[in-house]
């Protein structure tokens, strides 16, 4: 059954959302939902490669041998990952220092990789474009989700542009723990958790 | 074999696109990126060790030719005299590789005025309270600028960090370093120094 090309973009937003749906990329979602913003600037660099990578290996997909797709999609999406690690150096170099390893690191990321396996090897460009664009902002909104929870919870306040919004009053007492690493795991198992339950048909 | 060739030849180009593209980009970026780890890595120890200064020093900055590396130099002004020289410099012999530093001289009384370590990879609570540790960088101060700098256990007078000796060692040498590359091109230095604005 052929989806229509709305849903080509929708279905990365609910229906097959990366982290809880596929479950997929996990490694920097624990990593770096401490804190909101880290969250959007990660996913936005992951948007933007997938984006990148599931058009331009959907362009060249007829003239890639299949013996070699997978290293030729390695070098696809390494590229995008050095131009994203680059332009972080140059324009948001602050926010480059908190996300660190995991730019790098999106290389092995399993989204851009099985998007490109699973999809823009198979389909058009602007179906592909609209898949990358739709599993970005789904892997974006998940990541948000889950660091504005972490971040609400552990510290009262979020925050925005580098100013921090105090959400509850002085008597709130900030339960660290969500911040740290075990909180991670903890609060990916009850958003799958909840996914789950609403998932239910 | 017509398989194979198809193989290499696709594989050549896609790399070669993509290695040149990354060059470009590399190139375009480089100065940017340099003039952010200035503000950011750098720019926070140098401003610490010239806490007080009349001017920014990440802003008068120049640079000089010390046998084929470019080295940069930051000068701070004090009650209108330019008297503050940083410059950055590192050891290899750190517990966990390179530490680099900022190492700041006061030029008209040939003493440190302070250090600051920007990168290491130490042992935390150990040598990374090298760069955490107010005490041990405050102990450089007034050194004499002439002369190599010492742990007390090599006969010097800076205290290692309990604990860390090897890096308190590595963090005199880099700065016995800094001190060899400022005597060696002073006249450099003091010329160019003039022409810093009070």
């Amino acid at each position: 059954m052929a989806k229509t090309i709305t849903q080509e973009f929708t279905k990365g937003l609910w229906a097959e959302i990366p982290p809880f749906r596929l479950v997929l990329g996990l490694c920097p979602i624990l990593a770096i939902t401490n804190a909101f913003e880290n969250a959007v600037g990660m996913g936005l660099a992951v948007t933007f490669v997938l984006t990148g990578s599931n058009v331009l290996i959907s362009a060249i997909r007829k003239i890639i041998p299949p013996k070699v797709r997978i290293v030729a999609f390695i070098v696809v999406i390494a590229t995008f990952v050095t131009v994203v690690e680059l332009v972080m150096q140059a324009y948001t170099y602050a926010l480059f220092l908190k996300l660190g390893i995991y730019i790098p690191l999106i290389v092995v990321n399993c989204i851009p990789m099985g998007r490109a396996e699973a999809f823009a090897s198979k389909n058009n460009i602007v179906r592909s474009a609209l898949d990358g664009l739709g599993m970005g902002l789904g892997y974006t909104l998940s990541l948000m989700a889950l660091a504005a929870f972490r971040e609400i919870i552990a510290t009262g306040a979020i925050t925005l542009y580098e100013t921090p919004v105090a959400l509850f009053g002085a008597a709130f007492e900030p339960f660290r723990f969500l911040v740290e690493a075990p909180g991670a795991f903890v609060c990916l198992g009850l958003m799958l958790g909840i996914m789950n339950i609403l998932g239910k048909k | 074999m017509r398989e194979l060739i198809k193989m290499i030849v696709v594989l050549t180009i896609i790399s070669l696109a993509s290695g040149g593209l990354l060059a470009a980009l590399r190139e375009g970026t480089q100065e940017r990126i340099d003039n952010q780890v200035l503000e950011f890595v750098k720019g926070p120890a140098v401003r610490k060790v010239f806490e007080g200064a009349a001017n920014d020093p990440i802003a008068s900055r120049f640079q000089l030719k010390d046998g084929d590396t470019l080295r940069n130099f930051f000068v701070a002004v004090f009650d209108g005299e330019v008297k503050g020289l940083a410059l950055e410099s590192s050891s290899s012999k750190g517990y966990k590789g390179d530490i680099g530093l900022i190492v700041a001289i006061d030029v008209k009384a040939d003493k440190l005025m302070g250090v600051g370590v920007t990168t290491h990879n130490e042992t935390p609570g150990l040598g990374a309270k090298s760069k955490s540790d107010p005490k041990f960088a405050a102990q450089f101060k007034g050194v004499p600028g002439s002369g190599p700098v010492k742990v007390t256990q090599d006969g010097g007078s800076i205290n290692a960090i309990s604990g860390a000796t090897i890096t308190s060692r590595a963090v005199c040498d880099a700065v016995t370093d800094a001190l060899g590359v400022y005597e060696k091109l002073k006249p450099q230095i003091l010329d160019k120094m003039k022409d810093v604005k009070k």
